[in-house]
């Protein structure tokens, strides 16, 4: 079955969710773009998007309808060709508009898994949770006209479980996008022993039709993204409690969430990247992997005291921030939890206090907005490393410290085989987390 | 044109800024002014040099495309708003594409010439930032003919002024054509940074000629502009008087701060033709030859010429079409910085197209405001010196693909 054969029939499990919306929109882009091919006229491209809930599918149309408007804004000059046989569409939005309708024409929303009996490729991109991913394989496996391939968008549960519990015989792989995968270039693929060649050969085409980045990583829980970001997340957090004898554990991990973004030139503290990824998906996440790493502790009792009491942070529907370990106004943090009461505690009380005990920043660190503009990043982060080193503040101190751990993370992944190279790690975080430079490196 | 059977003058001109990317107040998430406010502004910056609406006889509104942008027409009975003392009197809106500002110019002379009115205010305005720049191209498309959209490139006027300046590169080197085009963009910016009404006034880029000479890309603009080659989506308005000599004795304006205008040229071709050779701004050639004519001059005693520069390729051409450099030879005369405000000639002292902004319909009377002030010496940081021996100023103002021209000489009052 060739490409454009296999992409005629695909679902979307999930689909009204924040990475299935994601997907679906990408996929029915693709698709389109297939469908337009003078070669593909007479083609039909059916693409499920489902969804358990109703609200939600009727959302995601409306996501989906804007999204591709914007879409079909950005690259009108070439779809003036695409649609240069077409009399009656004459100015860029006659154009815009047919395209869109195009797209949304291949569409079809449902809330019945059966929709997905019919299709050639299964992506799937349903809540973490190992057990539900497996039922709905194996139902769609058995009662499948064909043996479809799956696809599955899950940031942490090794595929080889998967496949041998739903019983897939290797038709599944691992394809992780990263969050909002309309804009972030990141995609991790894990791939399995038993994987079919030419499924492999479709993901690593659709991939690069995309317009993704493709970072191979070996099947092993976590894969490269989560194998760093859930250790240093870890790290932050057992940081920030170390600093208690010194100040409250609020105002320690005000001080951590500062130093891992304003000395390390990230975009986010550690802190508020698990909000935005969600304390819930963190501790998730930590329990799916445990298992598989042994003599390693991947858990930490205060994240699981604030699940448990309900902070969970996340995003709402429009995009905003959920209050996590910090509480947020325009994006920025304005206040921090007291994990003792619950509360929060405005950061504008004891600001200038932490600032004080942390240090100034040396002048020679950018900041990450910056620093990301640089073209030669290394002039720029020699220094800035070496004036990090040389500083005897605390802030510096920390700062160093988180550095070198980030470091050892990444080069443990190599060498667990998660990782085929540094530069493989380096690229997720560079295009996957935003960061402007990679945790291996020989700044330190 | 016959010899003139009045003196005719134009003074009060008043510039809006020209807003749009680039200007710090430019925030396309948050409702801007509208038309009516640029109206009002402009209008009332011209009444109050004036002596009061009472010394006006009559309106004319230069604009191009309300009529999509803002869902607007009839224009001209907008002016009873700009200020009541104009109730009852006429006032007509014009349009020719981006000269409707140049349109609204002669219009204004052309009812002082018949002796029908004393004073007229001439009004330019625009309002595009209303839609996205994909959306705007389709309406200011509406400058060329429509049966030529479909093939035409998604961002059609670029579309256009990329095929002549590809010809342009092919018939006399790409390189030397790519240096005079980012020279245009450099003398174009630095110009607007001395003026506070320009879109560019805020511009910071240290090296403007290395950002001028961006490789063009293609997939997603033109084959041989970038968008520095290009004016940007502005708002704005500008007015000035046209006036007989009574006109300007009894709005109490001195001789001194008017400029008498001495010659006009106004030439359209055919819409549905291609240009007859890529290369060749060949209606410029022709309005400018007329309006030098009727003035009795030469270009040697210009002192300044604002040009329409909707892109640098336009500026190079219409260089060579007023015939400052021989055809082929004009990339290389405004990379030598003839044309810059230092220059031999210095062109578009306020930016121009490119620097200060076009607002479309109000562009042409940006320029007759602009010329006003140097010959009168209220240019402020803008002031280029003016010889005596060449008191004159030149506004070329274009609509579509050379297809219509206004181009009007302007004379310092002795």
């Amino acid at each position: 079955m060739e490409y454009t054969q296999r992409i005629q029939k695909v679902s979307v499990l999930g689909a009204a969710g924040k990475m299935g919306s994601g997907i679906l929109l990408l996929t029915a882009i693709e698709m389109a773009d297939q469908m337009l091919k003078p070669e593909n006229k007479g083609k039909s491209f059916v693409l499920n998007a489902i969804d358990t809930s109703d609200e939600g599918l009727s959302g995601l149309l409306k996501y989906l309808r804007s999204q591709v408007l914007k879409a079909a804004e950005k690259k009108v000059v070439a779809l003036r060709k695409v649609y240069a046989d077409k009399a009656a569409l004459i100015e860029n939005s006659d154009i815009i508009d047919a395209y869109v309708l195009d797209v949304m024409s291949v569409v079809r929303t449902t809330t019945r898994i059966e929709a997905a009996y019919d299709s050639a490729i299964i992506f799937e991109a349903v809540s973490e949770n190992q057990a539900l991913k497996e039922k709905l394989f194996r139902l769609i496996n058995e009662n499948s006209t064909s043996k479809p391939w799956f696809f599955t968008n899950t940031s942490s549960v090794p595929i080889g479980g998967l496949n041998k519990n739903a019983n897939l015989e290797g038709r599944i792989l691992g394809f992780h996008f990263y969050n909002p995968p309309a804009i972030q270039k990141l995609v991790e693929l894990i791939t399995i022993r038993e994987n079919p060649v030419e499924m492999v050969e479709f993901a690593r085409k659709y991939a690069s039709n995309l317009r993704k980045t493709v970072v191979p990583s070996n099947d092993i829980a976590g894969f490269i993204g989560n194998g760093h970001f859930m250790r240093d997340a870890l790290f932050g957090i057992s940081e920030a409690e170390k600093l208690v004898p010194n100040m409250p554990l609020y105002e320690a991990i005000y001080c951590i969430d500062r130093v891992t973004r304003d000395f390390l030139s990230r975009p986010m503290g550690i802190f508020q990247l698990i909000d935005y990824v969600g304390l819930d998906v963190v501790q998730f996440i930590l329990r799916v992997m445990q298992p598989h790493m042994q003599g390693e502790k991947l858990h930490n009792s205060l994240l699981d005291e604030l699940v448990l009491s309900g902070v969970k942070g996340g995003q709402f529907s429009d995009g905003s921030q959920k209050d996590g370990f910090l509480k947020y106004e325009k994006g920025k943090p304005v206040s921090v939890i007291d994990p003792l009461t619950g509360n929060y505690v405005d950061i504008a009380t004891f600001r200038d206090a932490a600032d004080q005990w942390l240090g100034s920043i040396p002048s020679e660190i950018l900041p990450w907005k910056a620093l990301v503009k640089v073209v030669e990043k290394t002039t720029i982060l020699k220094p800035a490393f070496k004036a990090l080193q040389v500083s005897t503040t605390k802030g510096t101190a920390l700062a160093v410290t988180y550095a070198l751990n980030s470091g050892s993370i990444a080069r443990k992944l190599v060498s667990d085989g998660v990782a085929q190279s540094e530069s493989d790690v380096n690229t997720v975080l560079l295009t996957g987390f935003f960061h402007a430079y990679g945790p291996i490196n020989d700044y330190l | 044109m016959n010899k003139l059977s009045r003196k005719i003058y134009m003074a009060a001109g008043y510039n809006t800024i020209s807003l749009g990317t680039g200007r710090k107040e430019f925030n396309p998430r948050v409702q801007r002014p509208g038309l009516e406010h640029y109206m009002k502004e402009a209008g009332q910056g011209v009444i109050a040099q004036v002596g009061g609406a009472q010394n006006i006889d009559e309106s004319v509104v230069g604009n191009f495309m309300s009529s999509r942008f803002n869902k607007q027409a009839h224009l001209g009975a907008f002016m009873p708003m700009v200020d009541k003392g104009l109730r009852f009197k006429p006032s007509i809106s014009v349009e020719g594409a981006c000269a409707s500002g140049g349109l609204a110019l002669m219009t204004g002379i052309k009812s002082v010439l018949a002796g029908t009115a004393d004073t007229v205010l001439c009004l330019g305005v625009e309002v595009q930032n209303t839609v996205k720049a994909i959306y705007g191209a389709d309406i200011l498309a509406g400058a060329g003919w429509f049966s030529k959209r479909k093939a035409g490139h998604a961002y059609f006027f670029p579309g256009q002024f990329s095929d002549r300046a590809g010809a342009y590169y092919s018939e006399f080197g790409r390189e030397q054509a790519r240096l005079g085009m980012a020279r245009w963009f450099r003398n174009a910016i630095e110009n607007a940074r001395l003026c506070l009404t320009a879109q560019e006034h805020h511009n910071t880029v240290s090296d403007l000629e290395a950002l001028a000479l961006t490789e063009p890309n293609p997939k997603s603009f033109t084959e041989h502009l970038n968008v520095f080659d290009c004016s940007k989506v502005s708002d704005g308005a500008s007015g000035i008087g046209v006036f007989s000599e009574e006109g300007l004795k009894r709005a109490g304006i001195a001789f001194a701060d008017a400029v008498e205008i001495v010659g006009f040229g106004h030439a359209v071709d055919d819409i549905t033709e291609d240009p007859p050779q890529r290369t060749v701004l060949t209606t410029i050639r022709e309005a400018g030859r007329q309006a030098l004519a009727a003035a009795g001059i030469t270009i040697e005693q210009l002192a300044t010429v604002e040009l329409h520069d909707c892109f640098t390729i336009a500026g190079i051409l219409g260089v060579e079409a007023l015939g400052f450099a021989a055809h082929g030879e004009g990339a290389a005369f405004v990379a030598a910085g003839n044309t810059a405000r230092d220059g031999k000639i210095p062109m578009n002292t306020t930016g121009g197209l490119i620097g200060w902004g076009h607002p479309t319909g109000g562009t042409g009377v940006h320029m007759a405001v602009t010329i006003w002030e140097q010959l009168t010496g209220k240019a402020g940081l803008n002031q280029i010196e003016i010889d005596a021996d060449r008191p004159y100023g030149m506004t070329i103002n274009m609509g579509g693909d050379d297809k219509t021209v206004v181009a009007i000489v302007y004379k310092k009052t002795e």
